[in-house]
């Protein structure tokens, strides 16, 4: 009963696949049969967003997908939002400045979300900078200075951009 | 470039990797391990009658099955009580598999091995376990009536029971010019950290050694634990705590029913087994606290100065004690804050339930006897017409008068006495901060405006860095770069860059040349755990020592090759030089090169060191006596007692007339914990424990039913704060350094969530204008505790 | 929490998800967003043996301004719907309540037609639908049927849908009157999560700027949505609203006007 799927999907700009039963959870495809362990699971009900994975550029819960059901997606996850060379990103850049993450068990799913977010609100208010980060769970901070990654990641993206 | 680190907030060396994706959490490893699921008891209370397996064995992917029966030796027998206390006279701990009866809804039946998750729980959902259904004793007002009893052997439910008390408080308080009763109920929460717990196992055959990586706070006693359990000798047992995603105190009991039996499977198969807790199994197999019912008696004067302090509470601790009654112990301590109580009394009964375990959750039974002791404080200023801050300074204990002694034994088995604090300079501090003086003009305007305001505050004090001991082990190598390891563990503390600060301070290396491991056996032997805000204090101060030691040998050699006086030596930048005299130098590589005189050189560094490279005095060893090679020391730290961290907290609350909504408008916080190592990584501390009190104040219960079921097991139903729950938290702090240890740290781990309920409670009763007895409190019990309270604002 | 082994489909057309559907009958879920029914696969409370993926069904996530009202197709996401702008002209209380469905992130993946199939008693597209007067299209392998929203929630978490049949398309019409508004309101414990109670309104004003005509779409206050005509309430009320209620409604409105947007 256990039929397998050809999943093929762009991750972080590599084409990448692996056979796998229909009901592999993208989560778990991304982790284990890709071995991107950097995209972490924290509750398998899509509330906690340490699972989050951008689609198109657009945030998803991978812990709510089926990998055979994205098939052919573009993927980006958290080691694809560092650079080319490997350096960090300007939002993993704001997250070190700001100690925007303890346990760090969390954070990959706020480094998506606020990588999407930040590309289509790239000037957002500190009340927006909290709304923008609303939908995840952190234990360890008290998202004080996940807040203030945000503003810093606007910062520094504007600063690119100069 | 200054290597003076102690003080600095520096960004964390552990970050870069956290963030691309690198972290080695649990689950990242053992790739190719098998994969483990349970069978755990659906029902509160039953008796084991039967468990057949016939319908699963011929799922795909299945390795092993294993029940109790499977279990001998050791591995049979109750897993460990790991604080024996003469009060707890009863005691109990489960078995690794159920034996013969479940005593909470997620205990442990049956456990399968496979070839990963998914098929192992295809398995369990074809194990036909048959339960003969007993009755569930849940919540303490059924514990404590006893009708019903969760060991047959433990008469009235109750696990221990004990009394504490310094002078005659009832006598004070029959004494006394005025008197107060108060009952007051703090419901269950639980640490809930991202990450939950699990434990990948790899046994070598050819070398009979196991190692064993576990989501642990504890890694030195999980293999002690281990080795018992599995009857290994403990050289053969290796145990390493990865990457840890949160641990919040529910990682700090041990062995796991899970660590011992994974471990023992992976033996038994002679494969890499691995099991990762799902956030189900997390909320009814791991451990949760707080629950508590108190009664409290108060003896005071016309100028609200207490007299006696009569506290009679329920504990529960669910269906198993393995943590001891390390709780309720320091409920009882920590309830007296930083107040004179007069006379005290106070007597527990830590009462058996059919629920989930009870453990510490960051706080450990201090938010609850903050709760207390604070209600009381608002109780006392409500009754006598007085300012809430004003009857708080009035009892405070002064600095004038540290140390102070209250004549208690503390958690630690120790005497209860404060180091050090200035709470009137805290206090003055906080209202400040917030506000306090100028509250009621902003109390007019919002009337004016039909709002709703109330601002509350609350004040505790924390005993921190309690011992026995830590170690530290720093080594030079020859390269000039500097490891470090301490037993103790990380779970997103930042020990990597504050441990590496300590040791770059005190030997005058560049800080990225400093690289620490925690929480490996195979790095560091002789360890504790990290809990009850001690890491900072204790492996600090160890690795200080450890750093001073190598510090002074490398002086000391430095001194011999450059022919000059140790005295007049300093270490900067990694450079060991005559102060004054910078030509006159020596790279602290070379010097640990020169300290291990070698026979054969491995390269160009050690050929320096080898016996025809360098003039030696013939009569003298190599290797002095007393001495050992190399440039590497280890240090302990093992303090008489705990260190006292302070603070208070204060928040504006706004309540909504009509729907009982609650929001926060502010949140002040002045905390002392001494000496700051690194000022941002103790800030956010503090703001994941307010997050916490938040939570544990407004939003966080667990519910069970009257069979003992978890209702709200997942995070749709269990509520957590998001970042639109938190307030921004503005905070100050003082440093009265603690003058038991070197360095002058207390513990901060904790501090941010242990007056959340009081400080909450003490807002909204000023904002209703009736007392607030029971947290958590949603705006659904708000909107009924009004209608009972005539007299409130509405 | 892994899901129990089931047999993938994978329809490109409409035609062939149909096909599916007969085929499997009860034994079959459809899949478009997920966000609800993962969570329940991955809990083991649901153990379908066949799931049939619609997400990549060609047409299915159109969302149109027709016939007087908007028109959302089966796979369209919550948050297209909330981000488009034609949809938001002619039927503003789609985006009013859409704000407030779970989480941006939850919205990139949900469906609009999914949540109303799920019928959940708090979820907001149930209430919006009933109290627009809309409806679902829903079909099967020779036939199609449209049910009107007073028909379409059974109970909490049943739906007309039967099985074989999939809904394809909801239809949510536009208020009418030129004098009509919509807001939607609820209370909830966090931020995104399940309304303790939501409400969605309308309201006509007539000439004289009087309430001509007002009704209340409620969620979470019963077994489905429950859609009351309160008119003769608010006109009862208008002159007596408490003080805080127009400062709050003066607020709303200013806040809407410097936003640049509402009707």
């Amino acid at each position: 009963m256990t039929d397998l799927h050809d999943v093929a999907l762009t991750v972080n700009g590599v084409p990448r696949s692996a056979r796998v039963p229909a009901r592999r959870l993208l989560s778990d495809f991304l982790r284990h049969d890709l071995g991107l362990t950097g995209t972490h699971v924290g509750c398998e009900h899509g509330v906690c967003g340490a699972c989050t994975v951008l689609i198109d550029g657009r945030p998803v819960r991978s812990c709510l997908l089926f990998a055979v059901s994205v098939a052919g997606a573009t993927i980006t996850t958290v080691e694809g939002c560092c650079e080319p060379d490997g350096s960090l990103g300007p939002v993993q850049q704001a997250f070190w400045d700001c100690h925007g993450l303890q346990c760090g068990f969390c954070t990959p799913g706020f480094v998506t979300t606020v990588t999407a977010y930040l590309d289509e609100n790239p000037d957002p208010t500190q009340d927006e900078a909290r709304e923008a980060i609303a939908g995840n769970l952190c234990r360890c901070t008290g998202y004080q200075n996940i807040v203030a990654s945000v503003l810093r990641a606007a910062e520094l993206r504007r600063e690119v951009r100069a | 470039m200054t290597t003076a680190m102690m003080g600095e907030p520096i960004a964390r060396r552990e970050d870069p990797r956290l963030l691309s994706g690198k972290g080695r959490f649990l689950d990242d490893l053992g790739r190719y391990a098998l994969g483990v699921a349970f069978v755990r008891s659906p029902h509160a209370h039953a008796r084991v009658v039967d468990i057949d397996v016939t319908g699963a064995l011929e799922v795909q992917g299945l390795v092993a099955i294993y029940t109790y029966d499977d279990l001998a030796g050791p591995l049979a027998e109750p897993l460990p009580l790991l604080i024996p206390h003469p009060a707890l006279t009863h005691g109990r701990t489960p078995y690794a598999l159920a034996k013969d009866e479940v005593n909470h809804v997620g205990e442990a039946v049956v456990m399968v091995v496979a070839s990963d998750r998914y098929a192992a729980e295809d398995v369990c959902d074809r194990i036909r376990v048959t339960y003969e259904v007993l009755t569930a004793v849940v919540g303490i007002e059924a514990a404590r009536e006893a009708a019903h009893l969760v060991h047959d052997d433990v008469p009235g439910n109750l696990a221990a029971h004990m009394v504490q008390e310094v002078g005659d408080a009832r006598a004070a308080i029959d004494a006394a010019p005025h008197v107060l009763e108060l009952d007051l109920d703090v419901e269950r929460s639980a640490s809930t950290p991202l990450e939950g717990k699990g434990v990948y196992a790899r046994w070598d055959a050819d070398d009979a050694s196991l190692r064993v990586y576990t989501s642990t706070q504890a890694s030195t006693s999980v293999r002690a634990a281990l080795a018992a359990k599995l009857d290994l000798p403990p050289d053969r047992v290796e145990v390493v705590a990865p990457d840890v995603g949160g641990g919040f105190g529910v990682k700090i009991v041990h062995p796991w029913p899970e660590e011992v039996l994974v471990s023992w499977a992976a033996i038994t198969l002679g494969r890499e087994v691995k099991w990762v807790e799902d956030r189900r199994e997390h909320f009814v197999s791991s451990a949760h606290e707080r629950g508590q019912l108190h009664h409290v008696r108060v003896g005071f004067d016309d100028d609200g100065r207490l007299l006696g302090l009569d506290v009679t509470f329920w504990h529960d601790n669910g269906s198993y004690t393995p943590y001891g009654i390390i709780v309720p112990i320091v409920t009882a301590t920590q309830l007296l804050g930083p107040y004179k109580p007069g006379a005290y009394r106070v007597e527990f009964s830590s009462l058996y339930t059919n629920t989930v375990l009870v453990t510490p959750y960051r706080g450990a039974g201090r938010p609850q006897g903050c709760f207390a002791m604070e209600r009381t404080m608002d109780a006392i200023a409500a009754e006598l017409g007085l300012d809430r801050a004003e009857v708080r300074e009035r009892n405070f204990i002064r600095p004038e008068e540290m140390p102070y002694d209250h004549g208690l034994l503390f958690q630690d088995g120790r005497p209860l006495i404060y180091d050090s604090g200035d709470y009137p300079a805290s206090m003055e501090k906080l209202k400040k901060l917030v506000g306090w003086d100028a509250f009621e003009s902003y109390r007019a305007e919002a009337r004016e405006q039909g709002r709703r305001v109330g601002i509350g505050l609350a004040c505790y004090v924390e005993g921190t860095g309690v011992g026995p001991y830590e170690g530290g082990w720093v080594k030079v190598e020859n390269d000039g770069s500097v490891v470090v390891a301490t037993g103790l563990t990380t779970q997103g503390q930042g020990h990597q860059t504050a441990f590496a600060q300590i040791a770059a301070d005190v030997l005058g290396v560049p800080l990225d040349r400093v690289t620490v491991t925690t929480g490996d056996t195979r790095r560091f032997r002789y360890a504790v755990g990290t809990f009850a805000s001690r890491a900072l204090v204790m492996s600090g101060n160890a690795i200080a020592a450890a750093a001073r030691t190598v510090r002074e040998k490398a002086l000391r050699i430095a001194g011999e090759a450059l022919e000059a006086d140790a005295r007049d030596l300093e270490i900067v930048d990694g450079v060991v030089r005559v102060r004054g005299v910078p030509t006159s130098s020596i790279q602290l590589s070379t010097v640990a090169v020169l300290s291990n005189p070698l026979r054969y050189a491995f390269d160009a560094e050690s050929a320096r060191a080898t016996q025809f490279a360098t003039p030696a005095d013939p009569d003298k060893p190599p290797v002095a006596e007393g001495e050992e090679p190399g440039l590497e020391a280890t240090g302990y730290y093992s303090p008489p007692r705990a260190t006292f961290a302070n603070g208070m907290h204060a928040a504006i609350v706004e309540t909504d007339p009509d729907t009982a909504e609650i929001r926060i408008l502010r949140y002040c916080v002045v905390h002392d914990c001494g000496t700051l190592v690194n000022p941002r990584i103790v800030e956010g501390q503090v703001h994941g424990g307010v997050a916490q009190g938040v939570g544990g104040a407004l939003y966080e219960r667990m519910v069970y039913d009257s069979a003992g079921q978890l209702l709200n097991a997942s995070f749709m139903d269990f509520l957590m704060p998001y970042s639109t729950e938190v307030p921004t938290i503005e905070t100050d702090h003082l440093e009265t350094p603690s003058p038991l240890n070197p360095l002058g740290v207390k513990g901060a781990g904790e501090a941010g969530v242990i007056p959340g309920m009081a400080v909450f409670a003490s807002a909204i009763s000023d904002a209703e204008g009736f007392p607030i007895t029971r947290m958590p409190i949603s705006p659904s019990d708000l909107f009924h505790l009004r209608a009972t309270h005539p007299e409130g604002a509405s | 929490m892994k899901p129990s082994p089931f047999v993938y489909h994978r329809p490109t057309t409409l035609e062939e998800t149909l096909d599916v559907l007969a085929e499997v009958g009860a034994d079959g879920k459809v899949l478009a967003g997920g966000q609800s029914l993962v969570p329940l696969l991955s809990m083991r409370l649901a153990a379908p043996a066949h799931l049939v993926d619609i997400n990549h069904v060609g047409g299915l996530d159109r969302i149109e301004v027709r016939g007087g009202g908007v028109r959302v197709g089966a796979t369209a996401r919550h948050a297209a719907v909330e981000r488009d702008d034609r949809a938001f002209d002619a039927v503003p209380l789609l985006r009013q309540a859409l704000v407030h469905v779970a989480h941006p992130t939850i919205r990139n993946r949900g469906t609009t037609v999914g949540s109303l199939a799920h019928a959940d008693p708090s979820g907001e597209m149930t209430a919006v639908l009933a109290l627009l007067g809309g409806t679902v299209t829903l079909s099967r392998r020779g036939s199609e049927r449209t049910v009107g929203a007073a028909d379409f929630f059974h109970g909490p978490l049943e739906s007309a849908v039967v099985p074989g049949e999939v809904a394809v398309e909801a239809f949510f019409p536009a208020p009418t009157g030129p004098r009509t508004g919509s807001a939607w309101a609820e209370v909830s414990r966090r931020h995104g999560d399940y309304a303790v109670c939501g409400v969605g309104a309308l309201v006509t004003l007539d000439d004289d700027l009087r309430v001509a005509a007002a009704r209340v779409g409620l969620i979470s206050v019963g077994p489905t949505p429950e859609v009351v005509d309160v008119t003769e309430a608010l006109r009862q009320l208008a002159g007596t609203l408490t003080e805080r209620a127009l400062r709050t409604a003066a607020g709303h409105a200013s806040a809407a006007s410097a936003a640049g947007g509402g009707a």
